[in-house]
């Protein structure tokens, strides 16, 4: 926990573990996420983050599926760097 | 047992109410994916009746119980991560409660997953019905790891909590009887209620001051104000409609002000959660590796995932082909057949037209009907044993990239697959979609996919016409299935659905074995869905569709059918087609298959089907037979996949939209490959 870097989820490398700082995307995005587990200030970790397609992310014990488009507009916190070279 | 299945109108609540023994109806929630249906199956057993919430296209199911001569109606609500207005489901849910107003909410929740469940719980305690919670798939979070002691959990949340393992019926009867307790005692209900953050606890009582007064009931003002701050859509539209336009505009620039409220207000639940489960529930943390990691190594591994897929399918096929064809076959031929057989022979004194109606009006439309039952339990049951599993899902996630050029989400992928097999399954399978627009696409576009009756005209037709070619001819026609829907896809999705691009966020569940119990009530549920509704449909157009090809002469060549394909001739020239093959195209209305039967008709010179197909050869050009099989491979769908469409979007004006897309589509494809190749100068 060295550095405390801000990206968003979608630039995140698989295996890193994060913590949601911003949700950008309107109320109602907002309130979806709440509703599957994703809120400001919950653990995140990228199980999967192919080139192109859907995110796998774990958050409250729950995998759950992110579009690029959804993963773009929720700012992390990274705590863990995950390793960029095991995606493909 | 009588008229369990009445709505619930004011008077009848009253007067239940005064009564002693009254029903009480227990309305039974929970988010996706935590066995509620299974719960939902053991207290109510054979006494389900499934329906639809008026004016929507969920399927809303309820069922009664009896206990100690007290009688329980459970209405199982859809299942909703949230109660806010984000779906059609999760209005349902809270229509519900609020509306109906049920005795007591019965909410599973998923053990191994607690504090996301609770956001649920979260939402329903600020609604006026008291809670009982189930903790479903204890042995699961044990597995985990995960520690819960329910007691300091009921002690935390001031409501009853029962541990549950409804895989193997544990804790049911506790649930039900605690339930029961909890209906008749409501007084009793003293919970722990989150409160909304301290940032805006000020705004919310703002906004309540401005509501006194203005809200109707049922609804209550703390909710409406707090929904207010949540950006509900549909609780705004109310406000605003109840509201003098000062109040309103002083609540909107409040709401502009603290848009962010409602980022307080769900972190402010989780912080409530948190505090609920942080002595009842130990937590053994991450690092953990569980069955579902390593399955899904290989199941949403890109490749792995994409092969793994191609292999259940290669399955769902080999079972259909090995056990749905024969049996359909079989009933077919000997069931319908000899039942045909017998009742010409009885109906022999009869008006010959009267026995035609009914040995090939009527039974021919009850055989149609009958014989799309083995491919559909077939398919159902392999549709409800990946959902169970929890692998559906897992192939959503696989297929997502390749279908979102369609503006769908990987969910569309099962039910487009399965219309290879049958179109009908394909249009019912869309259940599975979450959102309301990306279902509808999926239904418009399902018919697209050549069925296994359109493949099996191609099969039979291509060798006659193209010989040698015909391999390449037939891949050719799959592969204009396939681009037009990408078209229509890519198309419907810049125009009709343009903006109604839903967020693709979906939770792929632990896996789990599959409850046989759950599977055959889907099974059962949904064929008997497609025989009651779709069937009497198919029926009526059966007989319909025999009186025109039947009458006036008696047989199809003079009949209003062939009037009414001659009368189409000019549209039919434009695709090199005469009145014959205009007739066959309509006959496939019925069934798809039934156009190889109208062309042996129209120009068969005998009984066998060599004869026929030298005719064709010797009259039909192959650029003609080209646009013939084209149009056919893209026609309307058959009568029951238009009797499903109705059935799955409750909308005769989306099916005609359907239906004539596809009418369009058809013609303009065979105009286009007849005048193309007759201008090239090939086949003519």
């Amino acid at each position: 926990m060295l550095e405390q870097q801000e990206a968003f989820l979608d630039q995140c490398a698989p295996g890193a573990r994060a913590v949601v700082s911003e949700l950008r995307g309107g109320r109602g995005f907002a309130s979806r996420l709440a509703g599957i587990g994703i809120s400001v200030g919950c653990q995140v970790e990228v199980l999967q983050n192919p080139a192109h397609g859907a995110l796998l992310v774990l958050v409250r014990d729950t995998r759950i599926a992110l579009g690029r488009g959804e993963a773009s507009k929720i700012l992390v916190r990274e705590s863990e760097r995950g390793q960029s070279d095991a995606a493909e | 047992m009588g008229s369990q299945m009445q709505p619930n109108d004011p008077t009848k609540l009253a007067r239940d109410a005064a009564h002693p023994e009254r029903t009480i109806v227990v309305g039974l929630a929970g988010q996706p994916n935590v066995g509620k249906s299974t719960v939902f199956n053991l207290l109510t057993g054979l006494s389900q009746h499934v329906g639809n919430w008026p004016g929507k296209t969920v399927e809303r199911k309820e069922g009664t119980l009896s206990r100690n001569g007290t009688r329980l109606r459970v209405v199982d609500l859809p299942g909703t991560y949230s109660l806010t207005a984000n779906s059609e489901e999760e209005r349902i849910a809270r229509d519900f409660i609020v509306h109906e107003a049920p005795d007591v909410i019965v909410m599973i929740a998923d053990a191994s997953a607690l504090e996301r469940n609770l956001y649920l719980l979260a939402e329903l305690l600020v609604l006026p019905a008291p809670v009982v919670l189930g903790l479903n798939m204890i042995d699961v979070a044990e597995g985990q790891g995960i520690n819960i002691e329910p007691h300091v959990l009921e002690a935390a949340l001031g409501l009853p909590v029962i541990p549950l393992v409804a895989s193997k019926n544990q804790g049911i009867s506790e649930l039900i009887a605690t339930a029961e307790n909890l209906a008749r005692q409501p007084e009793s209900f003293q919970p722990t209620r989150p409160a909304i953050a301290e940032p805006h606890r000020n705004v919310q009582a703002q906004v309540r001051t401005l509501l006194t007064g203005h809200v109707p009931a049922p609804y209550r003002e703390d909710w409406i104000a707090l929904k207010l701050l949540e950006g509900d859509m549909e609780v705004t539209g109310k406000a605003e409609s109840w509201l003098p336009e000062n109040n309103w505009s002083s609540i909107a620039a409040l709401l502009k002000e603290h848009e962010d409220a409602v980022l307080d207000i769900a972190s402010g639940r989780y912080d409530w959660i948190a505090r609920m489960v942080r002595a009842a529930v130990i937590h053994p943390g991450l690092g953990q590796i569980s069955l579902t990691d390593r399955l899904d190594r290989i199941a949403v591994h890109p490749l792995w995932g994409l092969l793994l897929l191609l292999a259940m399918f290669a399955l769902v096929f080999w079972l259909t082909f090995t056990a749905a064809v024969p049996i359909q076959h079989w009933l077919d031929v000997v069931v319908i057949g000899q039942l045909q057989d017998w009742l010409a022979v009885t109906l022999a004194s009869a008006p010959p037209w009267l026995a035609d109606l009914l040995v090939h009006g009527v039974l021919g439309g009850v055989g149609i009907v009958v014989t799309f039952v083995p491919i559909l339990v077939v398919f159902f049951t392999m549709i409800a044993f990946l959902e169970d599993t929890g692998y559906l899902t897992r192939a959503a996630y696989v297929m997502d990239r390749f279908m979102h050029f369609l503006g769908l989400h990987g969910k569309s992928f099962l039910p487009l697959f399965l219309g290879f097999g049958c179109n009908v399954p394909a249009v019912m399978g869309t259940r599975v979609i979450g959102s309301q627009s990306g279902r509808l696409l999926t239904i418009l576009l399902a018919p697209l996919v050549p069925c296994s009756a359109r493949l099996l005209i191609l099969a039979l037709l291509t060798p006659v016409f193209f010989g040698n070619q015909a391999a390449m001819v037939s891949w050719g026609l799959v592969s204009l299935n396939i681009l037009v829907l990408a078209i229509v896809g890519i198309a419907l999705n810049h125009t009709v659905f343009r903006g109604q691009h839903a967020a693709f966020i979906m939770e792929l569940p632990i896996y789990h074995l599959p409850s046989l119990r759950s599977i055959g009530h889907f099974v059962w549920n949904n064929t008997w869905a497609f025989l009651r509704k779709a069937g009497t449909i198919i029926l009526l157009v059966s007989i319909v569709v025999w009186a025109l090809s039947s009458f006036p002469g008696g047989d199809v060549e003079q009949s209003y059918l062939a009037r009414f394909g001659l009368s189409l001739t000019p549209i039919g020239q434009l695709m090199g087609m005469d009145w014959r093959m205009i007739v066959a195209l309509l006959s496939s209305f019925i069934a798809k298959e039934n156009a190889i039967a109208t062309l042996g008709i129209l120009y068969g010179a005998g009984e066998d089907g060599q004869g026929f197909a030298e005719t064709m050869v010797a009259v039909v050009s192959p650029a003609t037979a080209l646009s013939f099989l084209a149009v056919t491979m893209l026609f309307i769908p058959c009568v029951a996949t238009v009797a499903v469409m109705h059935q799955e979007t409750r909308s005769w004006r989306w099916t005609l939209f359907g239906v004539l897309l596809l009418l369009v589509i058809a013609l303009s494809a065979g105009v286009i490959l007849y005048q193309g190749a007759k201008w090239l100068g090939i086949g003519v």
